[in-house]
């Protein structure tokens, strides 16, 4: 398993993600591949953390700071983007809700109120 | 010694009042205030009284030059002001704060229940501590804004009855007008700035000439400038019109400014600046204009019917001849006619101011008969005119002499030319003064405003603006006292003041000797390094001694003389016994008698062809042609090709979210490409 693999991944899925948010009506469809978006990020992330060579981890107790801090800025990230698609996942289904109510539809093609 | 702070307070107190009738009075005690009036005639009593204490310490100490004070001081641009008080100064501030005085008081009744009382008083305030600031400034630029304090207060006065249109309109014609001339001197202002700035303090100035630092050409381009100033507060031809409009304003502003004081002020300027104008070539042009003018406004005063338009057009005369006696170096008769007619003209003015409480207009034809009703009026005037006519021993008489002999002395082109006009306004002078005396006092009464409103009705004309009540008698007290004084003033302010010879304590030719001397002791302190040595030995130049004390000429007193009585008895045939008819004089004449009612049509030049024609139809509408066109088009279309760019763009926004993102996304993967490719 090599960085490139894990890139090429992160990479179809956020391409599959991105066909979707441009491509799908449905509101929910949407939200799902925006899922993938952010997944695909996070993929990218751990993998450029996982893969970033440092010789103080393997080589134990020469360990500086900043290696430790550039082995683990990718995993914090990770768990800040799960958590802000959590929440943003949670505000995006009232939205839905929302405009169900008002329009008794979820399709994005007929909301055009932002129209000029 | 005259201290320093006793000079400044000879203007702060007119200050004061101005200040006080302008803010506490008016707030507090009305507009019609009389406290106003007593405030005023305190604060320029003081002046006088002050006045009085300059020029006698002057006169025993010399001049004093007060030290400079820092005004502003930026790199690049030091400014002073300070208190000159030489022998010009302390006459100026004893002629103006003492017909001030008198016109104070006076106005004390002929103001008497105008609803602006107290503006009156504050602007006439106002008006007497920038006219002796001007007199007392040390540098250039502190003297400017005097200048121009004087013209606003002018302006301001002449305006003072604004209800009215004409009298508005009279305003801002002598502002327009007085403004066009100060535009020179403002131009001779930073061409002595850029000369050299130190020249702006006038002591500096002054030894700079005296030690030649200025070229003649330098010093005749300043000088230039300096006149167009003088030529416009002065009312000299060729802006001269101003002037007769300005009768506008009450009786006793015009006796003040319009003739005592203010208008003096171009002929102050250019002796303030005497040395300079010494230097420089412009001398005879000061003359020539000075001449011309005498004339010129004599004869338009030959047929004025207005008795105020009539001493408006004497006092430009008069004060062509005091011009045209600087243009001939006669430095001495000059101050010594600005000395004497200041207060004969103030007192014709009164006097006319006088007549018109009595019955009610200005307007020569509606008057007649008043000698029987006011005697004090009368006399005053009468004495007034013999002394403006310039009939032996009277003050006119002495100083227009000098004037004529120093002329006759300087056996040049220039000094006959100005021989002859003055002989000749001496002529008109005498005749239209009697023409007024006789028209106004003698004969049959014509009936008065009454009349006059009458006449105007049945010819379907408007009424003449002005117009008050007849009740033929003499004017209050505080009216007549201040003829009478200024009368007095008329008979003995020449000979006394400027003898030919010993009388008692008065020395020969004291006013001579007196506005001449220039203190060697104060002139000479070296503030400037950069003057050269020997600068302190001249200030004056040589000519200004030569011209100061002419001798006493019989010949030519004796032909001025009988000018004037020949002037006088012309209009006494004419007016009195009848023997020569107006009418038919005017009929005989009818060319030359239209051209000078018309006033020359001066008045249509300017502001027909000059003004409307020239200014507002050719050049002014060319300009709004190229602003509409051109500036003002490319400001339009430059906001119709915004928004239709905008209106445009808008159609990109059709509200479909993904659409958007599309776009994001197609944004997104350029700039990643271009990144890739050209970035690094």
């Amino acid at each position: 398993m090599t960085l490139e693999n894990v890139l090429l991944v992160s990479g179809i899925i956020f391409a599959i993600g991105l066909y979707g948010v441009l491509s799908r009506r449905s509101t929910i469809a949407l939200l799902m591949s925006l899922e993938l978006l952010f997944n695909a990020v996070v993929i990218a992330a751990v993998a450029f953390s996982r893969f970033t060579p440092s010789a103080g981890l393997a080589d134990a107790g020469a360990v500086t700071a900043n290696e430790v801090r550039a082995a683990l800025t990718g995993h914090v990230f990770a768990v800040l983007v799960i958590s802000v698609a959590a929440a943003e996942s949670a505000l995006a289904l009232a939205l839905i809700f929302a405009l169900y109510r008002a329009k008794e539809t979820v399709e994005i093609t007929d909301v055009s109120e932002m129209k000029r | 010694m005259f201290s320093e702070p006793l000079a400044w307070l000879i203007i702060a107190l007119p200050v004061a009042a101005f200040v006080l009738n302008g803010t506490a009075v008016r707030a507090f005690l009305g507009p019609q205030s009389l406290v106003a009036g007593w405030i005023t005639i305190a604060a320029v009593a003081g002046s006088f009284v002050l006045s009085i204490f300059a020029l006698e310490s002057v006169a025993s100490d010399g001049a004093t030059i007060h030290q400079q004070h820092d005004w502003i001081d930026v790199v690049g641009l030091h400014l002073t002001f300070g208190i000159l008080l030489d022998q010009l100064t302390a006459i100026m501030f004893v002629v103006v704060s003492g017909v001030s005085l008198l016109v104070q008081i006076y106005s004390q009744q002929y103001m008497h229940g105008d609803r602006s009382y107290t503006r009156y008083y504050s602007f006439m305030a106002l008006f007497t501590a920038a006219m002796l600031g001007l007199v007392s400034s040390r540098n250039v630029i502190q003297l400017f804004v005097y200048w121009e304090l004087v013209g606003i207060s002018s302006y301001l006065l002449i305006g003072f009855w604004m209800e009215r249109p004409s009298a508005a309109a009279a305003a801002k014609k002598a502002f327009l007008m007085t403004r066009f001339g100060d535009f020179g001197f403002l131009l001779a202002i930073l061409y002595i700035f850029s000369v050299n700035p130190e020249y702006l303090d006038i002591p500096a100035l002054y030894e700079a000439v005296g030690a030649g630092a200025i070229a003649a050409s330098v010093a005749t381009w300043i000088a230039l400038g300096l006149f167009m100033g003088a030529i416009g507060k002065s009312a000299q031809f060729p802006l001269h019109s101003w002037l007769p409009d300005a009768m506008e304003g009450p009786t006793s502003v015009s006796a003040l400014i319009h003739s005592a004081t203010m208008v003096t002020a171009g002929v102050f300027l250019v002796a303030r600046f005497f040395p300079l104008f010494e230097a420089s070539n412009v001398m005879d042009l000061v003359a020539l204009i000075g001449a011309f003018t005498a004339v010129f406004a004599a004869s338009m005063g030959l047929v004025a019917n207005d008795i105020k338009r009539v001493l408006a057009y004497s006092t430009i005369s008069q004060l062509g001849y005091m011009v045209m006696a600087l243009g001939i170096g006669a430095y001495a008769p000059a101050l010594f006619h600005l000395f004497t007619h200041a207060f004969f003209k103030a007192g014709l003015f009164l006097g006319a101011g006088s007549v018109h409480h009595a019955s009610g207009t200005f307007n020569m034809r509606f008057m007649g008969g008043l000698r029987k009703d006011m005697k004090w009026t009368y006399w005053t005037m009468v004495i007034g005119s013999l002394s403006l006519a310039g009939l032996f021993p009277l003050s006119g008489f002495w100083s227009k002499d000098e004037i004529l002999a120093t002329a006759f002395e300087r056996e040049s082109g220039v000094g006959w030319v100005v021989l002859i006009a003055g002989l000749v306004a001496a002529f008109m002078t005498a005749f239209y003064m009697f023409r007024a005396i006789y028209m106004t006092f003698h004969g049959e009464y014509r009936g008065g405003a009454e009349v006059e409103a009458e006449m105007a009705r049945n010819a379907n004309l408007p009424e003449p603006v002005g117009l008050g009540h007849t009740h033929r008698h003499e004017s209050p007290w505080m009216m007549v006292a201040p003829l009478i004084v200024l009368a007095t003033l008329a008979v003995v302010a020449g000979f006394l003041v400027n003898p030919l010879f010993d009388v008692g304590p008065i020395n020969k030719h004291a006013f001579a000797t007196f506005v001449t001397e220039r203190n060697e002791s104060v002139f000479s302190v070296d503030q400037h390094g950069d003057v050269p040595a020997g600068a302190e030995e001249s200030h004056l130049p040589d000519a200004v001694h030569a011209g100061a004390e002419p001798e006493f000429n019989i010949p030519v007193a004796a032909v001025s003389s009988v000018m004037a009585a020949g002037g006088i008895l012309l209009a006494y045939a004419m007016y009195i016994t009848g023997a020569v008819s107006p009418v038919a004089m005017g009929r005989r004449l009818s060319a030359i008698y239209s051209v000078l009612l018309g006033k020359y049509y001066f008045d249509e030049l300017y502001e027909d062809r000059i003004v409307v024609r020239g200014f507002y139809n050719r050049l002014a509408r060319s300009l709004a042609w190229f602003d509409t066109a051109w500036i003002d088009n490319v400001n339009v279309q430059l906001a119709k090709l915004t928004a239709n760019v905008g209106r445009g763009l808008a159609n990109v926004q059709n509200g479909q979210a993904q659409a958007y993102a599309a776009v994001m996304a197609i944004g997104f993967v350029v700039v990643l490409f271009a990144f890739l490719v050209w970035g690094s």
